[in-house]
């Protein structure tokens, strides 16, 4: 069982992210600058997940046409933009993906 | 009711509408872990120990695709390096805290929970005043557990032909929509989005993560500074 010392590890990495801004981070430490690029991290990594999820395939190849996933991920990106809800843009684009594989 | 439990069932209130987005969230994970072949003892711990949801998604992905340990460990990191960015507010209002309080916050304090705790702790000069981030962590917490419970239970179920893994992009792309509205974001958002993409298959030890969120990252480090020269 490899996974549970691999578990246990980003759970302390987890742990400590948090820690580290509760018992040690001074705001001092932070310069306007450096406020403003961490900023971006959300922007930065979370494509990382969502661009692949959709344009490839189970095996890794690129996948456009034919590829129900794409139309449904702008339709939740122009949800989400307007209503703002998360839970609006999480239905939204699977309600279009059902919509396009099932009917 | 004593002081203790009101400003506990206090921020139990203010962080419940938040939970509304954690619900679906938490049954994906669960879901999607039985079907990448978890148990769900190994699933419920990875609630428990990490209890961070886009850090277990991450995971969960990484460790599907056969990742090595390394590359796992260094990306849960980079999403977790989100968390540094509230240090500098929260650390001030929680500085008269005992450690022992300080720990089992850090155990809870989930983005939800940050988001409701920063603005009570602002203005509240209660010295029992933790028990609001107690209270709050501990919603998040519970509600967690019993969506990943769910999804465990709906993960042995649910068709795999339902495609419900779509949810994930989805859930993430959720996040971050707010940044869509901004220019720079959007490009970042792009940049790191193609690497990811393109180099899903050739960058090396599936560190397409990493290599996609510095990228976005030093983009961003260049177009802020671009943009504060005008």
């Amino acid at each position: 069982m490899v996974e549970w010392y691999l578990i246990i590890y980003c759970g302390l990495v987890t742990f400590f992210s948090r820690f580290l801004m509760i018992a040690i981070l001074k705001k001092e430490m932070f310069t306007d600058r450096i406020r403003e690029v961490l900023s971006f991290v959300p922007s930065a990594i979370f494509p990382a997940i969502i661009f692949p999820a959709i344009f490839l395939d189970t095996t890794g190849d690129l996948l456009i046409e034919n590829n129900p996933k794409i139309l449904a991920s702008l339709i939740a990106v122009i949800v989400g933009v307007f209503s703002k809800s998360i839970i609006a843009t999480i239905f939204a684009g699977l309600a279009s993906y059902w919509y396009m594989i099932f009917i | 009711m004593s002081n203790r439990s009101k400003i506990f069932f206090k921020g139990v209130t203010d962080v419940s509408p938040l939970m509304i987005p954690v619900v679906p969230f938490g049954i994906i994970f669960g879901v999607l872990a039985i079907d990448l072949g978890l148990t769900s003892i190994t699933t419920m711990a990875m609630s428990i120990i990490i209890f961070g949801g886009a850090s277990q998604i991450i995971f969960l992905q990484l460790f599907s695709a056969g990742a090595s340990s390394l590359i796992i460990l260094s990306s849960v990191g980079a999403v977790n390096s989100r968390h540094l960015l509230y240090g500098a507010v929260l650390s001030e209002h929680m500085s008269d805290f005992k450690m022992t309080w300080k720990i089992i916050i850090s155990y809870f304090l989930v983005d939800q929970a940050f988001a409701v705790t920063n603005p009570y702790l602002k203005k509240s000069t209660d010295k029992d005043k933790a028990f609001h981030s107690f209270g709050a962590g501990a919603t998040c917490w519970v509600i967690w557990q019993t969506t990943t419970i769910i999804g465990i239970f709906l993960g042995s179920i649910i068709p795999e032909k339902l495609g419900l893994s779509f949810a994930v992009p989805l859930t993430f792309l959720a996040l971050i929509v707010d940044d869509l509205r901004k220019l720079i974001n959007v490009i970042v958002i792009i940049i790191s989005g193609l690497i990811a993409t393109f180099g899903y298959e050739i960058i090396p030890f599936k560190a397409y993560v990493i290599v996609a969120a510095t990228s976005g990252l030093t983009v961003a480090l260049i177009l802020t500074k671009f943009k504060g020269l005008k």
